[in-house]
């Protein structure tokens, strides 16, 4: 009987380790096979040269990644800028102030937005979004827009953005202590006072947390964006223009056009720029939690 | 002769008990209540927390309420501060008079009147902030903007409370990183640094080593000289330690009140003598 438990208990914890070691090596051979893959273009261009140049001609092997990068950070940024404060406010909301009973009608509407495929995200965009830039936005700052744009890549992302954004900060409210908040009204906090110095201050490193899973999904997000943001090379500060971000960059074209030399070398080098990114991003929003939990 | 000899004993320990009482209530009674709760209701859509709560609480004593766990003692003790605006399922009835001012009434001052009231919770909850800015933290609400004011206010509360000689040297570091004896003493000191007249204590000593416990309850007995203590527990021989006067809840509703030495000693009702025999 001992011996039968304590072979059992071995093989689980080989099991264990087996899970945990797979797990953690899917992205480093994520980002062996990219390198590998970018490896010719790589050897062929300088780094800076890819990542600074704005030509983009694979005809005439030039593959300046700058168009792509800047629209995707472009549409990232407006996503989390119009996103994120809706969110938070919603959450505060939600969990604060509102009743429960309308906390427990928003939680499967949250779910079911979640869901939703980011095709179906992306037809709403070209039917609601696109004839809204291109009707309304566009003339009423005086100028033309096909609609299909940045800032309709925004707003698609923003959309697609809240449920998950709002879902964690939800969460992060909730482990709050009924005793924190108690103590902070108790000491004569009105409650925006409240949620300025203990809801804020004490969710900080779960409000990064969600703020950097948003922009994670935001930057690598592809369907959606593709179908309004106009996949068109263009480095420009106007929302209104249209832009051409790199999980657009490699949908549309991979697969397509392997006879121009470095050109698969190229997609797979704009696969490796968006996991560094978003590697980026995680370190970067991981270090104001790790921050934020010393308080 | 024996028997005779007992009885006569027995009843002129009685009748020095009745005078004593009677001295005891009438201390009470000369003292004019901070506190009177009148018909006081709370309930929710499952049933009834507390149930017509008349109660008046003298000044500067030190009132503790005893019952078993959810007897709604600390429900009692969060509608003395509105606290129980924060639980939206709680209906709210009757009056509750602090100073002669009925804070249940809409358009009340809240975060005033809370200010009168500092809450020490069962565990301590620190802000998520240093020691120095949870002290300053009720002083800035207040609007008091001066440094030096501020900092001679967290020195005089920490020293009230006997913690500035273990803290003085990091006022900067967070309040979480204290142990949670410390803890409880720095949110005494917090709630002392707003000048509040009433301290609402909801089983501070709970969570606390006896040490911890030893040195809350000091600062209690030498706190109620300015301060009326209204302390939740269900620990019968803190009450006997602390209190001028015990409240004895069950089921939402106060079942015996008065001197410890009365109640705790020889109870009228079944009820807290059973309690008494099985907390005992």
């Amino acid at each position: 009987m001992n011996k039968k438990r304590k072979i059992a208990d071995i093989l689980v914890n080989i099991w264990m380790r087996i899970g945990l070691y797979l797990l953690l090596s899917i992205p480093v051979f994520i980002v062996i096979g990219l390198f590998w893959k970018a490896g010719p273009l790589l050897k062929s261009q300088s780094l800076a040269n890819l990542l600074f140049s704005s030509r983009w001609s694979p005809m005439k092997g030039e593959f300046g990644f700058l168009p792509f990068i800047f629209s995707s950070a472009y549409v990232t940024v407006l996503a989390f800028l119009l996103s994120a404060p809706l969110c938070l406010f919603a959450a505060i909301y939600l969990t604060q102030f509102s009743k429960q009973r309308l906390l427990n009608f928003m939680l499967p509407v949250i779910d079911i937005l979640a869901g939703i495929p980011s095709v179906v995200y992306g037809v709403w965009g070209i039917l609601v979004i696109v004839p809204l830039v291109s009707d309304g936005i566009a003339p009423f700052f005086g100028t033309s827009s096909s609609g299909y744009s940045l800032l309709a890549g925004g707003t698609v992302l923003a959309v697609m953005c809240i449920p998950y954004m709002l879902n964690m900060l939800i969460e992060v409210f909730h482990t709050i202590p009924v005793g924190m908040k108690e103590a902070s009204l108790s000491l004569g906090a009105t409650s925006w006072e409240m949620v300025k110095h203990v809801i804020l201050r004490k969710g900080f490193p779960g409000i990064i947390s969600a703020f950097g899973l948003g922009i994670s999904k935001a930057f690598g997000e592809t369907i959606a964006v593709l179908m309004v943001v106009g996949n068109t090379l263009n480095i420009s500060l106007s929302p209104l223009k249209p832009g051409y971000p790199l999980p657009a960059l490699i949908a549309n074209n991979y697969g397509e056009m392997m006879s121009i030399p470095d050109y698969d070398s190229a997609l797979m080098f704009a696969a490796l720029l968006l996991f560094v990114v978003i590697l980026i991003i995680n370190l970067f929003f991981r270090y104001f939690i790790h921050k934020g939990e010393k308080v | 002769m024996n028997s005779m000899t007992l009885s006569y004993q027995s009843q002129l320990t009685a009748r020095r008990a009745v005078s004593q009482n009677e001295i005891k209530v009438s201390e009470l009674k000369e003292a004019a209540p901070i506190v009177e709760i009148k018909g006081l209701n709370v309930r929710t859509k499952d049933g009834e927390i507390l149930k017509n709560i008349n109660l008046e609480i003298p000044k500067n004593k030190i009132v503790v309420l005893l019952g078993p766990s959810g007897c709604g003692k600390t429900t009692l003790l969060k509608s003395l501060n509105r606290l129980t605006d924060l639980h939206k399922e709680l209906k709210v009835s009757g009056q509750i008079l602090i100073d002669g001012q009925d804070i249940t009434k809409a358009g009340q001052n809240l975060a005033n009147m809370r200010q009168k009231m500092g809450l020490l919770s069962q565990r301590p909850f620190p802000l998520p902030a240093s020691i120095y800015k949870n002290v300053a933290y009720g002083l800035k609400l207040k609007g008091i903007r001066s440094k030096k004011l501020i900092s001679h206010s967290v020195e005089t509360n920490l020293k009230r409370v006997g913690l500035w000689n273990e803290v003085q040297d990091r006022l900067k570091s967070p309040a979480n990183s204290l142990s949670i004896g410390q803890q409880q003493r720095l949110c005494l000191a917090r709630g002392l640094a707003v000048k509040p007249t009433i301290i609402l204590a909801d089983e501070p000593t709970s969570a606390l080593d006896p040490i911890s416990t030893k040195i809350i309850e000091n600062l209690f007995k030498d706190l109620k000289k300015h301060y009326t203590i209204i302390l939740v527990t269900h620990v019968l021989r803190q009450a006997l330690r602390l209190a001028d006067h015990v409240v004895f809840m069950y089921y939402g509703e106060i079942i015996e009140q008065g001197h410890p030495d009365d109640i705790l000693k020889n109870p009228k009702t079944k009820i807290l003598k059973k309690y008494l025999i099985d907390g005992n």
